[in-house]
């Protein structure tokens, strides 16, 4: 899958944690390929977590943020089987989103 | 576990359609199965909160005046900034954050010297925590600053992480 988002979400003590990894190249732009082109920039602008339909994470995401992207937060609430899902919109304004439960 | 959004749309089988006739459920028919679950659906966010011009920005002060519309922040024992302290490669270099501070409502990650100084910066709702674990790039040994933004006010801590190879070219 192009887009791909594993998202795994825990909940212990009244607090949710939410570990997401997201298949990105994230190209900076500074970069060139082995024919010494110039890899334009590519890269994840804004990713959002919401938790039962309601944001819990905003994020705002730079050149300078690592391919294939990994994140862990966490939030108080949450219990198992609650609904949690990950959308992103990218630099060229393609977007991905998924949905999941916690565990 | 229930997907809806890789699970294709649900039509019914014929013997499920039979059994729900025989059963008088006609509503069974027009609903999905899993319909009850009440899975809000996700949209992707809008580009157009997007910070841009924060992550054009090549110094601390004016990424962080475009972003908090402040250009200091006060060093604070109270955030903490997580990182290792001399990497092979700084193509991904796990950066985490934490902080001890009331009413966190921003959280923001700036490698000084690499070509834009803003790495990533993450909008906190109500009851969620600083707590935050991402890998950025460095370009080269740089010092790795964590702000945070509670009641107002913008608190950093830095850490000093040497790269052996760059990770932006």
């Amino acid at each position: 899958m192009k887009h791909q988002i594993l998202v795994h979400a825990t909940t212990s003590g009244g607090t949710t944690t939410v570990e997401a990894l997201v298949k990105h190249p994230m190209d900076s732009g500074f970069l060139a390929d082995k024919n010494n082109k110039p890899i334009p920039a590519h890269y994840i602008e804004v990713i959002e977590f919401t938790h039962n339909g309601r944001v819990v994470l905003t994020g705002f995401w730079g050149p300078a943020v690592a391919k294939n992207p990994f994140i862990k937060f966490t939030f108080a609430g949450g219990k198992s089987g609650d609904h949690i899902g990950v959308g992103w919109i990218d630099n060229k304004g393609e977007t991905a989103t998924k949905s999941s439960n916690i565990m | 576990m229930q997907n809806p959004d890789t699970a294709q749309p649900h039509f019914p089988k014929r013997r499920q359609v039979l059994t729900a006739v025989a059963a008088g459920g006609a509503a069974a028919l027009v609903a999905p199965r899993f319909a009850a679950a009440a899975a809000p659906t996700v949209r992707p966010p809008s580009a157009a909160i997007y910070p841009k011009a924060a992550f054009l920005r090549r110094s601390e002060e004016g990424a962080l005046k475009s972003l908090y519309g402040m250009s200091t922040a006060s060093s604070s024992t109270e955030v903490k900034v997580d990182a290792p302290e001399i990497v092979v490669n700084g193509a991904e270099v796990p950066v985490a954050v934490d902080a001890n501070l009331p009413d966190i409502t921003g959280v923001a990650v700036l490698a000084i010297l690499n070509p834009y100084t803003l790495a990533c910066a993450y909008k906190l709702p109500p009851g969620t925590g600083p707590a935050i674990s991402s890998r950025i790039k460095l370009a080269q040994t740089t010092t790795v600053v964590a702000v945070v933004q509670s009641g107002g006010a913008l608190s950093s801590a830095s850490k000093q992480v040497k790269t052996t190879l760059g990770g932006c070219g």
